[in-house]
């Protein structure tokens, strides 16, 4: 019997090999003979959470689908029933929504790791490049998925940010009305964020992982401790500090996958709304046209980059600059593997100058995120205005200061202790 | 791991507990602690029975149905059909009202609102909503002769007030300031004082109060019992299967030096 089952497989493998004879080598490159280093920490889970983040609103996002109207008149009812009509539509849609926000907080502590450890600098820039438009195609998910529930939050949000494009000089006018297909928030405008949402940009979004990863494969991973292990190998040519991804890391990822669902599932069984973090109270109530709510905020994960649009004065009668700073603030990210200047990439051995500037940066980031969730009084945008300041300096002086201050020696093999 | 654990439960307590800044404002103080809650079945029947009696006549429930309810709240189709259902609906239609919307809007300058997600809605939940219906005062320059310290310039009348009796708000003066610091003017409020006695007591009314703002809060989501009652099956699966997880990443890792 096994014997018949075994030939059958060996068969079928022998069979399709003949005719796809790449995919055996696709595999060893990408997992079964591709080398990590060993001494990945926990901050290295966060790649492999970003994907099953992913693969959750994909399939989440395809039930929903099922059940939801992309129509003005019967959105916010059609969510409603999947609440309560729908069989576990409530557990679906928790999930999906618990699931933006997670997306949020795997992939800002996937990027601050990269900035912890020079992920970005030479010869990954292209890895941190497709990251960065990752990050901005995902944004603009983000958003578009928080239109559809049709809430107020929903609508007003909606109101707001496609307004910043009217903003723009010469062609704003005609830009917002493209955007909206309206001269309004309306049932067009619902319609097309459907569209995008659940067809043009998570197609996107799945080709530029893909391309992140090959990129990332392509010069190998970096490691907490920023050295390269290309540059000791064995007799084979193996990096002497590096694993095969399967089955160490895949298993490993397996234990991370599985802790953050314990974490995931606690929220979306005993906290689905967080206290109005995630699903905000304003939003359960049906978009009105007549009605401005008394603070209009993003969800809290485009909050920091609220605070800056809000902390920068109109000028010359134009919303213009506050855009302009809030767009910058995510761009700028793309130019930071030529920024860095530093001899060493991790910041274990990066000098206490370099240390204090990243844990000023991070509490700017934190800091304007809070503001962003508040009424503009005078004091808390005077300090937003200080953290756009350094959040812009930060990476604008990189060059000079990333070079300031004795670094540590690095390593000649990775620091591993186990 | 256990830090780890301990720090990640710490934060997500506190993002939880930590208030989203409230849309209406300033009327924290006012909001009371409701210990309504919404795994009392008992509690959540005697909601019913009040809302439907006192509340239903103005105001709908209208994403909640009537067998659902029966269903949730452990009732059968005779006792809600019999005893709970006064607007004639089907079993399986949803709590609507047969008062017009031109016609509230007309008799109380707006109509009376949808309750199905209020529990959602306002901060505090159903704490907003227990204070809400303990702080009805008599108030002659409102046109029903009512007024609401939770949200002042409410336009509906006290529907309980022969439960609960009437009230007066007592304004104490002395020199206050709002939020951000502007004098706010020097009357306080101080507490509540009853003018006329009601038929329940002062603590069978809270139970009231507190009864309807359970209710409503099931009737906010009735997916919270099921929610609530598989939840730790799915935690103590998951922290099994991570445990699991964890022991063959050791296995594997073993041979890593």
């Amino acid at each position: 019997m096994s014997n018949a089952l075994s030939k059958i497989i060996d068969g079928g493998y022998a069979w399709f090999n003949e005719r796809a004879p790449g995919a055996t080598a696709w595999y060893n490159r990408h997992v079964g003979q591709y080398y990590a280093p060993k001494n990945f920490n926990l901050w290295y889970y966060f790649g492999s959470l970003a994907m099953v983040v992913f693969a959750n609103q994909i399939l989440t996002g395809i039930w929903l689908t099922m059940h939801y109207k992309p129509d003005a008149l019967q959105a916010f009812d059609s969510v409603e029933y999947i609440m309560r009509d729908v069989d576990w539509g409530w557990l679906i849609r928790y999930m999906h929504s618990t699931g933006a926000s997670l997306f949020f907080v795997v992939v800002y502590l996937h990027m601050f790791r990269g900035m912890m450890y020079g992920s970005y600098r030479k010869p990954r820039e292209l890895v941190w490049v497709l990251g960065c438009v990752i990050l901005l195609v995902l944004m603009g998910e983000a958003f578009f998925g928080y239109v559809l529930p049709w809430g107020q939050m929903s609508y007003w949000g909606a109101q707001v940010i496609t307004s910043l494009f009217g903003a723009i000089p010469f062609i704003g006018e005609g830009l917002l009305e493209l955007i909206r297909g309206d001269y309004l928030i309306s049932d067009a405008t619902l319609n097309r964020f459907f569209a995008l949402h659940v067809i043009a940009l998570p197609l996107v979004l799945a080709g530029l992982i893909y391309l992140h990863l090959m990129a990332l494969h392509e010069v190998g991973s970096n490691n907490p401790d920023g050295i390269e292990i290309k540059k000791k190998k064995d007799s084979n040519g193996k990096p002497l500090d590096g694993i095969p991804f399967h089955p160490y890391y895949t298993v490993k990822d397996l234990f991370g996958t599985a802790f953050f669902l314990v974490i995931a599932a606690f929220i979306i069984f005993y906290a689905p709304t967080l206290g109005g973090w995630f699903l905000e109270h304003d939003n359960f109530v049906a978009a009105d046209a007549m009605v401005t709510p008394d603070l209009i905020k993003p969800v809290w994960y485009f909050t920091p980059y609220y605070a800056m649009l809000r902390a920068i004065p109109a000028m010359f009668g134009s919303q213009f600059p506050g855009v302009a700073v809030m767009g910058a603030a995510v761009l700028i990210f793309f130019l930071l593997p030529w920024l860095d200047r530093s001899p060493v990439r991790s910041i274990r051995y990066r000098s206490t100058f370099a240390k204090v500037m990243l844990a000023l940066f991070v509490i700017c980031f934190v800091w304007l995120g809070y503001c962003g969730t508040r009424h503009a009084t005078p004091l808390l945008t005077f300090s937003a205005q200080i953290c756009t300041a350094f959040y812009f300096g930060f990476f604008i002086f990189m060059p000079w200061w990333s070079r300031i201050g004795a670094t540590k020696p690095e390593p000649e093999r990775v620091t591993f202790d186990h | 791991m256990n830090k780890l654990i301990a720090l990640v439960f710490a934060t997500l307590s506190f993002v939880a507990s930590t208030p989203v800044l409230a849309a209406s404002g300033g009327d924290h103080g006012l909001i009371l602690q409701s210990d309504a809650n919404v795994n009392d079945r008992e509690s959540l029947q005697r909601g019913a029975k009040y809302f439907m009696n006192y509340c239903l006549s103005c105001h709908s429930l209208k994403y909640m149905r009537y067998s659902r309810m029966a269903e949730d709240l452990g009732l059968t189709e005779e006792e809600v059909m019999g005893s709970l259902n006064f607007t004639g609906t089907k079993f399986g239609e949803t709590m609507t009202v047969a008062m017009q919307q031109a016609d509230g809007d007309k008799w109380f300058g707006k109509a009376a609102p949808d309750l199905s997600l209020t529990a959602r809605v306002k901060h505090g939940g159903p704490d907003w909503i227990y204070s809400y219906l303990k702080s009805f005062y008599l108030d002659p320059s409102r046109p029903l002769g009512w007024n609401n310290l939770v949200f002042p310039g409410a336009s509906m009348p006290h529907v309980l007030w022969e439960l609960q009796g009437t009230q007066a708000a007592v304004y104490e003066s002395h020199a206050a300031h709002g939020p951000e610091g502007t004098p706010t003017g020097t009357q306080v409020f101080s507490h509540f004082e009853p003018v006329t006695a009601g038929s329940l007591s002062s603590k069978e009314y809270d139970q009231v109060a507190r009864d309807i703002a359970a209710f409503l809060e099931y009737v906010g989501e009735p997916a919270v019992l099921q929610r609530k009652s598989i939840g730790w099956v799915v935690l103590l699966f998951l922290s099994l299967f991570a445990f699991v997880a964890w022991l063959l990443k050791t296995e594997y890792w073993s041979d890593v030096h």
